[in-house]
């Protein structure tokens, strides 16, 4: 380790118990995307799971909007070093969602509008630990944030929240998305600091 | 870095070997340091076994202090390839916690602890001769320093138009160096001050908008690869253009470094 002679950080630290190491907290809500942000039409939107189901599902906004949503209160912690505490979604869970698929896979990798995916062991998203959110704050999602639709998986780091996701494909295989095939870990564990391949 | 959308592109082989490599954290030593303006500076750093890296490509930095509590941020990486010494270009926001100890306390003979090159996506590809478009705000011109003096330094017959919008001539990064390079033939730079400008000033005065967007960049007809890389509003505002103006989402790649202000 090197000292970094007379750095001293900022006078107040963030709860270590509360923030994983390496983050700091934030009041922004920062948005780093690779591209530009996709503006979606809600009456063109739908969501799918497929690949590794007996049949694809597909649901159109208003199916999804009648499924029973939920508003819940988690920290969210990126890559890039901020995390931020206490962010109040609204969205179905992925437990109503799977409900109806039977499948074997074991990965799932979720697809956005620009061709953006993320992978992720099916386990994660399952136990209400992942959701489809339509709100932030009690306000519908802006499209910088991912609106209409985000996933939210606040136990990863937030680049397998994929913003603008239109479907999840389950896998037998694990098969890495988007920033995992460009050095990113694939798993992103922000409490062991799991943000580039091998950490 | 948290969730990008575009057209998902293979890695190139290069990209794809770099990511298999464990990113380890390393000693560098500051080697030189450079004001860039009152607010700026660049740090050229000495890294033994630096793998190099592409145009494009960013390195974190981390900072411990005596009480063993560590900092990190990200820095795209201001050198070509080729350069012998890594320079970074960090510019200071008065009340953050990294930026004003790297350009009011490092001096040379520091030693700090880097890891990367990170990042395979924002990166030029010299093989490729699509005509580039580069447009940064503030001290989002870092990056495009590197793709500038590698597009030189291999001899490439890219055209490129970079559009960098900045405050005032007193904010400005890289002025010399970006002077020389608009001489070259198939380098267009185009500078806009938004918020104050000389007398004599024969630029652009004002914020990006469409207009202005759609009089510098490629027209979307040429398949132009565009680079915009800043803070997030001004890298929000500039990609929207962008798509606006036609130009395919897939092929328009986007660096937010954080933070609201506008360039
Ligand atoms: C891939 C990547 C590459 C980057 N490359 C560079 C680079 O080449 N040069 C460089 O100077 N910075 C770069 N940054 C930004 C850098 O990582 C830090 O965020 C920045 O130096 C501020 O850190 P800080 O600790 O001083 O401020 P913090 O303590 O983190 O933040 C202080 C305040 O500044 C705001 N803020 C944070 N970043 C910015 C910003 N960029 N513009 C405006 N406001 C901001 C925050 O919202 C906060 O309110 C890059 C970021 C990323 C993700």
């Amino acid at each position: 380790m090197v000292l970094s002679r007379g750095f001293r950080g900022r006078s107040t630290r963030p709860d270590p118990g509360r923030v994983p190491p390496g983050q700091y907290l934030t009041t922004d809500f920062p948005v780093l995307s690779a591209g530009p942000t996709p503006r979606v039409d809600r009456d063109q939107w739908t969501f799918s799971v497929r690949g590794e189901v007996d049949e694809p599902i597909t649901w159109t906004w208003q199916q999804f909007r009648d499924l029973p949503s939920e508003t819940f209160t988690v920290d969210i912690h990126c890559v890039t070093k901020w995390s931020k505490l206490d962010t109040t979604w609204t969205g179905v869970s992925l437990d109503t969602l799977l409900d109806e698929v039977e499948t074997a896979a074991e990965y799932a990798l979720a697809f956005s509008d620009g061709g953006y995916t993320t992978n992720l062991p099916l386990d994660d998203l399952l136990d209400g630990q992942a959701w489809l959110v339509h709100e932030y704050e009690h306000e519908p999602l802006h499209p910088e944030h991912g609106g209409p639709i985000r996933l939210l998986v606040p136990h990863l780091y937030f680049w397998k929240s994929a913003k603008w996701v239109r479907g999840i494909e389950l896998h037998a295989n694990d098969e890495p998305g988007f920033w995992e095939t460009y050095g990113y870990h694939n798993y992103g564990d922000p409490w062991k600091e799991q943000r580039y391949n091998g950490d | 870095m948290t969730e990008p959308a575009g057209a998902v592109r293979p890695p190139t082989s290069i990209a794809a070997g770099a990511s298999r490599r464990r990113l380890g954290w390393q000693p560098a030593t500051v080697a030189d340091v450079r004001w860039e303006n009152p607010q700026c500076k660049s740090i050229f750093l000495s890294v033994a076994g630096w793998p190099g890296h592409r145009p494009g490509q960013h390195l974190d930095l981390r900072l411990t202090a005596e009480d063993g509590y560590q900092a990190q941020r990200s820095y795209s990486i201001a050198s070509a390839p080729g350069d012998e010494l890594l320079m970074i270009t960090v510019d200071c926001l008065p009340d953050g916690e990294v930026s004003p100890y790297l350009v009011d306390q490092v001096r040379p003979g520091d030693q700090l602890e880097l890891r990367g090159p990170i990042g395979g996506y924002f990166v030029w590809d010299e093989s490729r001769s699509d005509p580039v478009t580069l447009i940064a705000g503030g001290s989002g011109i870092a990056p495009f320093r590197s793709f500038l003096r590698h597009h030189e330094v291999v001899g490439s017959t890219t055209p490129i138009r970079l559009l960098y919008s900045t405050q005032s001539s007193a904010s400005m990064i890289f002025r010399d160096e970006l002077q020389a390079q608009a001489s070259r033939e198939l380098i267009d730079i185009d500078i806009t001050l938004t918020r104050e400008q000389p007398a004599d000033w024969t630029g652009y005065r004002r914020r990006i908008d469409a207009e202005l967007l759609g009089m510098i960049v490629w027209p979307a007809e040429e398949h132009p690869v565009d680079y915009v890389c800043g803070p997030t509003g001004f890298v929000e505002k500039a990609s929207d253009i962008l798509v606006a103006l036609g130009h395919e989402p897939g092929r328009v790649l986007t660096e937010r470094f954080g933070g609201t202000r506008e360039g």
